[in-house]
């Protein structure tokens, strides 16, 4: 292969950060290519410094960095030989003209990667004005024309709204116009879906797949979703530390990996043909002592009754006042929770699965009762007789505390940087009067032992601790009470894959050894199928659908679960995304459910029909459980 | 909007009259009044005191009623334009603080501006060229410029001012003006006097903008769409005034709230210094005698002022960032 096919060349690249007190080699003499017209995925974890290498072909690394090596950039509209961006002067005419223009970027967070103030067309057609001398007129109907591209119904409305008022979805489809706008040779996707919905996921990447051979656009796709990859990727380049250490098409990485690191990657994402029982390798396993917690205890009663958690009739809703310039404004009111009700069995793990905005944290956060409800009941039952939740003040409440705790989703957040670990996981005993300062150290030192944290940790602050390491903390913290039900709100969401499976194998081991009872949310249905014994499914305040695992995974009834189960992208060749069954399907949009599942606009029309076995869906009352079956 | 600007009017006025009854609260804790600080001043320089006279005056003010009674009558008062009747200057306030308030208003006015065009381009350059000598250097300077109290600044102005060009810097204009309506001399003599007011009182103003400015465009320099900006090939030029410094403008304009009622109050010690025609000194003594109706309708326009300026900077917002003017306000 010659230089001349490649679109771009990577060759030697090497970049330091300079870091208090030192320097930190980010990318050490990476060498791979972009053929043209195909997609190259760049795979690994966070802190890879692949997000690094894409900066550096942009030139909008920022200013602490050094780089070294050469990008070649062989522009097949340009006539001249292929240019070396890392020897054009920094934030040049040079490099401005190719910005934008030849080679072009989308960013992960759609939230915050476009200005809030200006208005989407603005930005959207400012990439025209900057790179073309099209007048006003022009710039908008390209513009507007860009926009119906990219899927927005209704682009001359569109043109006008702010960031603001569009979906995380949708503002991934204003930053793909963007980046199209010009007809770039090069599109730079920077984990384009991470921070989307899995059914959004699976829009914008066949979006993306579809433009890309429409343009014949080369991308290259930065990722750490092997499934992302499986899907959308004609060849892959897999980064570790700086260092690239397989490259070729997809075909050879996925059947035939050959370095330890891709092999352990790939058998740390969980995945739905897992055997029950089958555990994920992580590729740092840490070893769990929960037998040490069982000392400061006393042995979990095996009797009571059968049902810890009932749920009764939920429901929650928020009202939001909006207004315009002129006239009153309307208030819109949002149900966040509607008419919810499932059990959570003693020593299960239910599963809560939804996408974002369905209500499942809400829901957690009234079980937790951070949220009042506006009517419905939550029933606690460890035995000592039934309490009412909702009900519970003073005292009581407070001893209902000690029995219900939580594992929050960021872990950075979710640990006060002023406090050590010491101080963070005795904090909830001194709040309970247990034990006094001595035998707090050492319940202290017995639950980081049991989360497989060297007790050395105990007066470090979190600051000092990488993800995976405080969210083990956050696990700590949960369990120091001796919790009878463990509320689990997407803790692995924030994590890497191969943290992630850590952090799963140490809760499931937990869970078996202290007989935990868990309520595990998440919008991964893969995660979810690993963890849990039965799933309900929740969309737009309900849960429309609630089974066993393997009933639900193999035999789901409702539209909504099977577009999600159909959304999820697999690390696998043989089972790509079927994109056209997945609109076909209708996803969280209700109107597209079949008449059996849709309520109509009526209130209280649909009813959780029983299908047997514990196998509940939400459909009209009037629909017999036959007419569910497809 | 039309809704929330009507709204926002309407809470002027409970505001308002909390701060009335609070001003009145405070002028009548100290024991006695006017009258009484007036006895007391005319027994210390030996003279007699007609007491007769005293007790109707105190009649004719209603000085005898109880204290909730005066209140209401100053409030209602005030609604029609009368601030009432200075005993110090036996004047009406009006006539007493006449000139005076516009004097304050134009050294205010041009200390505003003075305070945006020095700290604009000094805010944005120590940001854009963070951690550089120029920075440090402008940082030093604006600390040094907060540092330093107004009042000293002016002594240590008058003082260079004498020895180098042998002139007095005080006063807001020629003395022979003073009594004089306005004119073109007049006017020109008020600004050959002001600049040295608006320097004095804009340099530790200017030097906390600088510091918010620039610590503002930090936070806004690292974000995301900076970085998409750029990556649309937009010049760094462009990109900082279009997308980043309209971010960092959302403080300024919050800004403004603060900076009308900082700037007249904050001035009074270097007006006194400077015996400025303002009416800082005015206040300061109205206060110490006990004028009250003088000393109330300061600290009354001084309150209208924040609010006032309270209520532009909430528009001035609602105006430029479609968050606020748009976003529905949640409840939970």
């Amino acid at each position: 292969m010659t230089s001349g096919a490649d679109l771009l060349r990577v060759e030697g690249l090497r970049i330091t950060f300079s870091v208090l007190g030192g320097e930190v080699e980010a990318v050490r003499g990476a060498n791979f290519r972009i053929l043209p017209g195909k997609v190259t995925a760049l795979v690994g974890e966070s802190g890879s410094g692949k997000s690094a290498i894409s900066q550096a072909v942009m030139g909008i690394l920022p200013s602490v960095a050094r780089v070294s090596g050469r990008v070649l950039f062989n522009d097949p509209a340009a006539e001249a030989k292929p240019v070396d961006l890392l020897s054009l002067e920094t934030d040049g005419r040079e490099i401005q003209e190719i910005r934008g223009a030849r080679i072009s970027k989308i960013f992960q967070e759609p939230m915050t990667s476009l200005s809030p103030l200006h208005r989407i067309g603005n930005q959207i057609s400012e990439v025209l004005k900057i790179h073309t001398d099209a007048d006003k007129a022009a710039l908008r109907a390209r513009t507007e024309e860009m926009l119906g591209y990219v899927g927005f119904a209704n682009p001359k409305r569109a043109y006008d709204m702010y960031p603001f008022e569009l979906s995380g979805g949708m503002r991934q489809r204003a930053m793909i116009a963007m980046a199209l706008m010009c007809r770039p040779a090069l599109l730079i996707a920077d984990e384009p879906t991470t921070a989307l919905d899995v059914t959004v996921q699976a829009q914008i990447l066949q979006l993306l797949r579809e433009l890309q051979s429409k343009l014949n656009m080369a991308m290259l796709l930065i990722t750490h979703d092997l499934g992302v990859v499986a899907n959308m990727a004609d060849e892959v380049v897999v980064i570790y530390h700086g260092e690239i250490v397989e490259a070729g098409p997809v075909d050879a990485i996925f059947r035939n990996p050959q370095h330890p690191y891709l092999k352990g990657l790939m058998a740390a994402v969980p995945h739905f043909d897992m055997k029950p029982g089958e555990r994920l390798k992580a590729l740092r396993e840490v070893p769990v002592k929960a037998g040490t917690l069982l000392g400061s205890q006393e042995v979990r009663k095996a009797s009571g009754p059968d049902v810890l958690v009932s749920v009764r009739n939920l429901c929650k809703t928020f009202s939001t006042r909006s207004s315009g310039w002129f006239g009153s404004g309307s208030t819109s009111r949002h149900r966040a929770v509607d008419h919810v009700s499932f059990d959570i069995r003693r020593g299960e793990c239910l599963g809560l699965v939804g996408e974002s905005g369905c209500g499942k944290t809400t829901v957690s956060k009234i079980l937790m009762r951070a949220v009042t409800p506006d009517q419905g009941s939550v029933t606690f039952d460890d035995g000592e007789g039934a309490v009412d939740v909702l009900k519970l003040d003073g005292a009581e409440l407070k001893a209902l505390r000690a029995k219900i705790q939580m594992v929050f989703q960021d872990p950075v957040s979710s640990l006060s940087p002023r406090m050590t670990v010491k101080n963070i996981l005795s904090e909830p005993l001194e709040i309970h009067g247990r034990g006094n300062p001595k035998l707090r150290v050492e319940t202290v030192r017995s639950l980081l032992q049991a989360v497989g944290l060297d007790q050395r940790f105990i007066n470090r602050y979190p600051h000092s601790f990488s993800g995976g390491q405080r969210q083990r903390i956050g696990i700590a913290r949960a369990l120091a009470l001796v919790p009878q039900l463990l509320i689990c709100d997407e803790p692995v969401s924030a994590l890497d894959v191969s943290v992630q499976a850590q952090i799963l194998n140490l809760l499931k081991d937990l869970q078996k050894e202290l007989g935990l009872t868990m309520l595990f949310i998440s919008h991964n249905l893969a995660v979810v199928d690993y963890m849990a014994d039965r799933i309900a499914v929740m969309c737009a305040g309900r849960i429309v659908e609630l089974a066993p695992r393997e009933v639900l995974m193999r035999n789901p009834v409702h539209p909504y679960t099977k577009s999600l189960l159909a959304a999820v992208p697999y690390p696998d060749l043989d089972r790509k995304l079927d994109f056209d069954s997945l609109q076909a399907s209708g996803g969280s949009d209700q109107r597209q459910w079949g008449a059996q599942f849709s309520d109509g606009g009526e209130e209280n029309a649909l009813f959780p029909a029983d299908l047997g076995g514990g196998h509940y869906v939400l459909a009209r009352k009037s629909v017999d459980s036959r007419e569910l079956r497809p | 909007m039309l809704r929330y600007i009507l709204w926002r009017i309407a809470v002027m006025v409970p505001t308002l009259l909390i701060i009335s009854a609070l001003v009145f609260t405070i002028i009548e804790l100290p024991p006695g009044d006017y009258f009484e600080s007036y006895i007391a001043e005319l027994r210390a320089q030996g003279e007699g005191v007609d007491m007769e006279q005293i007790e109707s005056l105190r009649q004719q003010y209603g000085f005898d009623q109880p204290p909730l009674l005066r209140y209401i009558y100053w409030v209602g008062d005030m609604l029609q334009g009368d601030f009432g009747y200075s005993f110090e200057y036996e004047l009406p306030v009006s006539e007493v603080v006449g000139d005076r308030l516009w004097l304050t208003i134009l050294v205010s006015f041009f200390t505003i501006i003075f305070t945006w065009i020095i700290a604009f381009p000094i805010g944005i350059y120590a940001a854009t060229h963070q951690y550089s000598w120029g920075d440090y250097g402008l940082s030093l300077v604006g600390l040094i410029g907060i540092a330093i109290p107004n009042f000293m600044l002016a002594l240590i102005l008058m003082y260079f001012a004498n020895i180098w060009f042998g002139t007095s810097i005080g006063h807001l204009m020629d003395q022979k003006y003073l009594s004089e309506p306005m004119n073109w001399d007049k006017a020109k003599s008020i600004l050959e006097h002001i600049w040295i007011p608006v320097i004095i009182v804009g340099a530790a103003g200017t030097a906390g903008m600088i510091r918010r400015l620039r610590a503002n465009l930090l936070d806004e320099l690292q974000k995301q769409y900076v970085v998409t900006a750029r990556a649309k090939g937009l010049s760094p030029t462009r990109t900082l005034v279009k997308y980043p410094l309209r971010m960092a403008l959302n403080f300024f304009i919050s800004d403004i709230g603060s900076i009308l009622p900082a700037i007249i109050s904050g001035a009074e010690i270097t007006a006194i210094v400077l015996s400025l025609e303002t009416t800082g000194p005015m206040l300061i003594k109205a206060l110490q005698s006990q004028d009250m109706y003088l000393a109330g309708s300061f600290l009354m326009f001084l309150a209208f002022l924040t609010v006032i300026g309270v209520l532009i900077s909430d528009l001035a917002l609602a105006v430029l960032d479609p968050r606020i003017r748009l976003q529905g306000r949640s409840t939970k």
